[in-house]
C-alpha cells in the first residue's frame, strides 16, 4: 500500500512535533514541510531529517498541490482563514490545528468516522482534545448536565508565542467544543500556565453540575473513554476518577507527551497532534 | 529634613479580594453600602468583582452570587471621586466576553494580572484597553516566586504593551520586608511607570511590607477594609490610612471616613473577617495562593487529611493561582497515602 502524501504548513512546536509523528507513521509520508523561515529550529530539524522544506509558506503548498492529498495547518487561526479556501480549491484535505473553526470539530475518540469524508476538519484545542471526551462521557452517563467546565494547566515552556497571544480564542473554541459534544448550553474553559521547574505535565480537569449524578455509570463511561483515547494518545491517564466534591462532579486526567519534539511534559502539544495523526491515518487507511 | 513625601495612590480592593473571604457571595446591597463608604473615605480606586477577577465565576474557583456586570454597575452608581477598577486574568477573562462589557459598565481602570513569569499573556488585553483610551496597569501575581531580575523583565514587557502602572502582588503572603525593599526598589528605579504593592497578611507583615514598599519607591498601595481578603487577608486600609498619615504621605484619604468604612465592613461582613490561623500561617510559609484557604479546608475535611499537609504539598508542587483543581488531587493522594492504598495515579 502506498503511503498518503501529506504536507505540514507551520514549522513551530506543533508543526515540528507533527513532522516527527508523520515520519514514524506506517501510512503517512511527508512530502513538504513549509513555513516562512529556513533558519527556524523546526526547519533546521526537518532539513536534518532529510525532509523537503519550503520557506514560501502557503505558496509552497500551492506549487506542489497536485501531489499533496492532505495538509496539516499548524499556523494560526487568522492564517487558516486565508489558507482554507486555497486548500479547498486545490482539493487538498485540511486538518486544522488552529482554533479557526472553519471545519467540523473532530475528537477521534468520539466522532472520527463521521469526519472522514469532510474536506476540512478542526482539531479544536489541546485542552479540548483532553476535556471534551470526558465531558461527552459525563453527558452520556447523566441525562441532565446543567453546566460543564474544564481547567487545563500546562507548563509555561510548552506554550509557544502563538498559544500565548491566542488565549482568548483558545477559551472560546474549547467552550464551543464542550457545548457541541456534551450538548450543554453553559460551558466554561480556564487555562493556567505554570512555570514550575521541573516542568509540570499537562493536567486537565472536568467539572460538571449535575442534579443527581449517577457516579457508577459516570465512572464506567469515563473509564471506557480513557481506554479509547489511549489507543492514539498513549500518555493519557486518569488521575482522579469521577467523584462528587462540594456539589461538583469532578474528574481529572494527566497527559504525558511522547517526547517527540518537546519533552514529555508537553502533553498539550502531544494530544492535539496525536489526534490529528489518528485522523490522518484513519483517512489514509480508508483512502482508495 | 527629609524631602516632602510623594502622593500615594491607595486602592481599595475590599469588594474584590474580600470576595474570596466571603466565598464569592457578596450581595448588591453590600456592594452599594461599602462603595459609598469607600467613596466618602477618598480612596483613589474601588476594585469590585469576583476574587479572581472578571469572568472567573466558576466551579474551579467558586461561583459568584451576583453576576459581575450587576456588581460593577451597582458600584459605579455610588462612585464620583473614587474610580472603579477591576482585576483581569487572561485565561479566565477574554476581551470580547468580559472586557468590552466592563468598559460599558463604567470601569475606569483595568488591572491586568498574570502569574509573575507570564507577562506576555497580558499583551493583547493591555493593548486593547489602552487602544480604547481607558487606564490599565499590569499586575504580577505570586511575585514571591520570581527573582527581582525576572520581575523587572516581566514588568518591562507589560510597560511595553502600554501598562501605566505595575503592581506586585504578594498573593501568598510570603514576603518579608527585605524582599519587598529589594524587588520594589529595583522596579521603582528602572521602570518609567509607577509601581505598587498588594500585601497579604499570612505572616502578619501586611502593613510592614506595604510601608517597606513605599519607602523603596512604590507610589501605589492596595489594601482592604479590616483586611477583608483571601487567606489571612490584606493590609487593613484603616491601618494603612493611619500609618501613611503618620509618615506624612499625602493620599487624599480622610481619616475618620476611612475608619468608618472599616467599621461598616466589619458589620457588613461580620463572621467572615479574616483571621490568622495555623492554616493561613502554613499557607504563607508554603508560598501558596491565599485564596486556596477555603477550598483546601473543604477538601481536607471531606477526604480526612490535615489541611496543613495539603498546603505544604501544594507549595512543594509550586502550584499557581487558578490551579484550585489540584487541591482535590493532592488531598486525595494524601488520604490514599495515609491509608496506604495505592494512588489512582500511575507511577511515573
Amino acid at each position: 500500500m502506498s503511503k498518503l502524501k501529506v504536507a505540514i504548513l507551520g514549522t513551530g512546536n506543533i508543526g515540528t512535533d507533527l513532522l516527527i509523528k508523520v515520519l514514524r507513521s506506517p501510512v503517512l509520508e511527508c512530502v513538504l514541510f513549509a513555513g516562512r523561515n529556513l533558519a527556524s529550529p523546526g526547519m533546521t530539524k526537518a532539513s536534518l531529517l532529510g525532509v523537503t522544506v519550503s520557506a514560501k509558506g502557503l505558496q509552497g503548498i500551492v506549487d506542489r498541490g497536485a501531489e499533496i492529498a492532505l495538509v496539516f495547518d499548524a499556523t494560526s487561526a487568522e492564517d487558516h482563514h486565508k489558507h482554507a479556501p486555497v486548500f479547498a480549491r486545490l482539493g487538498i484535505k485540511a486538518v486544522d490545528l488552529t482554533p479557526a473553526k472553519v471545519g467540523r470539530m473532530c475528537v477521534p475518540a468520539v466522532n472520527l468516522a463521521e469526519c472522514l469524508d469532510l474536506p476540512n476538519v478542526n482539531m479544536i484545542t489541546c485542552g479540548g482534545q483532553a476535556s471534551i471526551p470526558l465531558a461527552y462521557a459525563i453527558a452520556r452517563a447523566n441525562p441532565s448536565v446543567e453546566y460543564i467546565e474544564t481547567i487545563s494547566s500546562i507548563a509555561s515552556r510548552s506554550a509557544g508565542p502563538a498559544t500565548r497571544i491566542n488565549l482568548d480564542e483558545y477559551l472560546q473554541t474549547t467552550e464551543n467544543g464542550l457545548q457541541l459534544f456534551a450538548a450543554c448550553e453553559r460551558t466554561k474553559a480556564i487555562l493556567n500556565l505554570n512555570p514550575a521547574q521541573p516542568c509540570v505535565h499537562m493536567q486537565t480537569t472536568v467539572m460538571a453540575k449535575v442534579p443527581h449524578p449517577d457516579l457508577q455509570a459516570t465512572r464506567a463511561k469515563v473509564a471506557d473513554m480513557v481506554a479509547r483515547i489511549r489507543h492514539y494518545v498513549p500518555g493519557y491517564q486518569l488521575l482522579l476518577e469521577p467523584i462528587v466534591e462540594s456539589g461538583r462532579l469532578v474528574t481529572m486526567v494527566r497527559v504525558d507527551g511522547l517526547g517527540d519534539y518537546l519533552p514529555k511534559y508537553a502533553g498539550n502539544l502531544d494530544i492535539i497532534n496525536c489526534a490529528a495523526i489518528a485522523y490522518a491515518e484513519a483517512f489514509a487507511r480508508r483512502a482508495p | 529634613m527629609p524631602t516632602a513625601h510623594p502622593h500615594i495612590t491607595v486602592c481599595d480592593a475590599t469588594l474584590r479580594d474580600g470576595s474570596h473571604a466571603y466565598s464569592h457571595q457578596i450581595t448588591l446591597e453590600q456592594v452599594r453600602a461599602y462603595a459609598t463608604a469607600s467613596e466618602a473615605a477618598g480612596f483613589a480606586f474601588v476594585e469590585v468583582g469576583h476574587g479572581n477577577g472578571l469572568g472567573a465565576s466558576s466551579l474551579q474557583v467558586g461561583e459568584s452570587l451576583v453576576p459581575e456586570r450587576e456588581m460593577l454597575r451597582a458600584a459605579a452608581g455610588c462612585l464620583r471621586r473614587s474610580k472603579l477598577s477591576v482585576h483581569v486574568i487572561p485565561g479566565f477573562a477574554t476581551i470580547k466576553r468580559e472586557i468590552v462589557n466592563a468598559l460599558e459598565d463604567g470601569v475606569a481602570l483595568f488591572r491586568i494580572g498574570c502569574h509573575c513569569t507570564e507577562a506576555d499573556i497580558t499583551q493583547r488585553h493591555i493593548s486593547y484597553v489602552r487602544s480604547v483610551g481607558r487606564e490599565t496597569w499590569g499586575v504580577l501575581m505570586m511575585s514571591h516566586m520570581a527573582s527581582k531580575e525576572v520581575l523587572l523583565e516581566e514588568s518591562r514587557k507589560m510597560q511595553s504593551y502600554g501598562a501605566q502602572g505595575i503592581v506586585l502582588m504578594d498573593s501568598a503572603g510570603a514576603y518579608l520586608p527585605q524582599d519587598v525593599s529589594a524587588k520594589i526598589g529595583l522596579l521603582a528605579e528602572k521602570l518609567e511607570v509607577p509601581v505598587g504593592f498588594h500585601a497579604h497578611n499570612n505572616l502578619g507583615l501586611s502593613i510592614a511590607n506595604s510601608l517597606a514598599a513605599l519607602e523603596a519607591g512604590a507610589r501605589i498601595v492596595d489594601g482592604t477594609a479590616k483586611g477583608f481578603g483571601a487567606g489571612a487577608g490584606n493590609a487593613p486600609l484603616e491601618l494603612l490610612a493611619a500609618v501613611l498619615q503618620r509618615q506624612g504621605y499625602p493620599t487624599g484619604i480622610e481619616l475618620y471616613p476611612a475608619l468608618d468604612a472599616a467599621e461598616l465592613a466589619a458589620k457588613l461582613f461580620a463572621g467572615s473577617l479574616p483571621d490568622s490561623t495555623g492554616i493561613t500561617i502554613v499557607s504563607g510559609l508554603a508560598g501558596v495562593f491565599s485564596a486556596f484557604s477555603k477550598p483546601v479546608q473543604r477538601a481536607a475535611k471531606q477526604l480526612g487529611v490535615d489541611p496543613r499537609d495539603v498546603f505544604f504539598e501544594l507549595g512543594r508542587r509550586k502550584v499557581v493561582g487558578g490551579q484550585e483543581d489540584l487541591i482535590i488531587e493532592v488531598a486525595d493522594e494524601l488520604a490514599r497515602r495515609a491509608s496506604s492504598q495505592p494512588p489512582a495515579r500511575p507511577r511515573p
